[in-house]
């Protein structure tokens, strides 16, 4: 099979044959979509990939994220998702002062951060891995969620040409937020640009190819 | 079933008015329409699902939809006053109802989906512009749903049946009178909401029915090439 945009109850396809996967259902023989999305076939499983809508947080997803208040045991963290995420402070690599928790991160700070649970109480987050923590500057632009697998492109080879293109350095977190850390304001927008025109052109054929030639065009 | 009737705007007894439907019209929400209809135009922006607030509402059992229906003070040709009224608040609840049986909201406990609909200009049958545009947002943003909704306002004017009323028809005041029955169905021809405003016959309203029937068809098929329209998969034209 093709793949397809497919909208709410359309019949992706018919027979015994296939099974349901992610985000369809089976009714009377007949697979169904129930979100608007890319319909795709993998070994006899139909399944739907959304491209809009709210982001919906995994284990192990790189998020960015802002602190909106703190407690006696850690932050919470808006990552964007409909239940605010929590950074414990078992989960901080240094030494915290309970009675100085603003001296780690303060109301409004900016952090990169791992999922390492997600529970019925909520998300837990972990800054113990190597490049997660604060972030002191940079730009900070959001994208939608969904667009984010493209941008990174297969083990990062999107993402790989627009780094070495603009000499930034660029952190994307799951959640749709991108930050961009470079030497001049100037390539800092250059990279943002860069993938605002890949996000755009998300389902478009040989897309690397026509991400060099405007990469070329634009450069300044 | 309907004799030859001559309507003021030329169209047939079961023809349309223009219809135009496009969605992502609101960059700023999670999903988003418009939906025209001759001269109604209604936009709905959907939001969510985000934590509902206040928090006494919650219900942790499975998610809500919240829906908003307000005509903009500029919609008609009197100046209405802004903000909720009585009218709104009926129509924001029946949007509520017609849209919540296909809704999957089982997933998001303690959430809620809220719906935003503003006519921006009325032409009689706003209720259902806005119920197309707010099916459309939804699925726009990515809401698990079973079916689309589509919605059309049959009505009678005399003894007539007639589909998507006019003002200038729903003023109708010749023999019986206007009858207006807005009437929302999902694609497989399940009703999701039915009104009736006036007075007819248990027969003559099944063909009512039915005309509708009619109608949300020719309004699914819109709906389903607005959506398929918004992405462009790069075969050269927009596809």
């Amino acid at each position: 099979m093709e793949r397809k945009v497919v909208i709410p109850g359309e019949v992706i396809i018919e027979g015994e044959d296939y099974l349901p996967g992610e985000h369809t259902e089976k009714r009377n023989g007949q697979i169904i979509s129930i979100r608007y999305g890319l319909a795709e076939e993998q070994n006899n499983l139909i399944k739907v990939i959304p491209l809009s809508g709210v982001y919906s947080p995994r284990r192990g997803n790189v998020v960015i994220g802002k602190v909106e208040n703190i407690n006696s045991n850690g932050w919470f963290v808006d990552i964007g998702s409909a239940d605010s995420a929590f950074l414990s402070i078992n989960e901080v690599p240094r030494y915290v002062n309970k009675d100085a928790m603003e001296e780690v991160f303060k109301i409004e700070d900016i952090l990169i951060a791992k999922i390492w649970s997600i529970g019925k109480r909520g998300i837990d987050l972990s800054i113990k891995l190597r490049g997660l923590g604060k972030i002191d500057e940079g730009i900070i632009f959001k994208v939608n969620p969904h667009k984010v697998p493209r941008i990174i492109g297969k083990e990062g080879s999107m993402i790989k040409i627009i780094k070495d293109e603009t000499g930034c350095d660029i952190n994307i977190g799951q959640n749709g937020l991108i930050l961009i850390k470079g030497p001049t304001i100037d390539s800092e927008l250059y990279a943002k640009n860069a993938i605002n025109f890949v996000a755009e052109k998300s389902f478009v054929n040989g897309l690397t190819e026509e991400l060099t030639k405007w990469l070329k065009e634009n450069k300044k | 079933m309907t004799a030859k009737f001559k309507r003021s705007d030329g169209r047939e007894f079961d023809e349309l008015r223009p219809i135009e439907a496009k969605v992502g019209v609101v960059p700023n929400a999670d999903g988003s329409a418009m939906y025209k209809s001759g001269d109604t135009i209604a936009i709905a922006a959907v939001y969510g699902p985000r934590k509902m607030h206040p928090q006494h509402q919650q219900n942790p059992s499975k998610g809500q939809l919240r829906c908003d229906y307000n005509m903009i003070s500029f919609s008609v040709s009197e100046r209405i006053r802004p903000g909720k009224n009585r009218r709104s608040t009926e129509i924001s609840e029946i949007t509520k109802w017609a849209l919540e049986p296909v809704l999957l909201l089982g997933m998001y406990p303690n959430q809620v989906v809220d719906i935003f609909i503003d006519i921006i200009q009325a032409d009689a049958g706003t209720r259902c512009a806005g119920i197309n545009a707010a099916s459309l947002a939804l699925a726009h943003a990515g809401i698990p749903m079973k079916e689309m909704v589509s919605s059309i306002a049959v009505g009678k004017l005399d003894k007539t049946l007639v589909t998507d009323l006019t003002k200038e028809e729903e003023d109708y005041e010749g023999g019986e009178g206007p009858t207006d029955i807005p009437i929302s169905m999902t694609h497989d021809g399940k009703i999701t909401h039915m009104q009736l405003d006036g007075k007819i016959g248990v027969e003559q309203l099944k063909d009512a029915v039915d005309l509708a029937k009619e109608a949300c068809e020719k309004i699914y098929e819109i709906q389903k090439k607005a959506l398929k329209d918004a992405i462009d998969m790069g075969n050269g034209e927009k596809k």
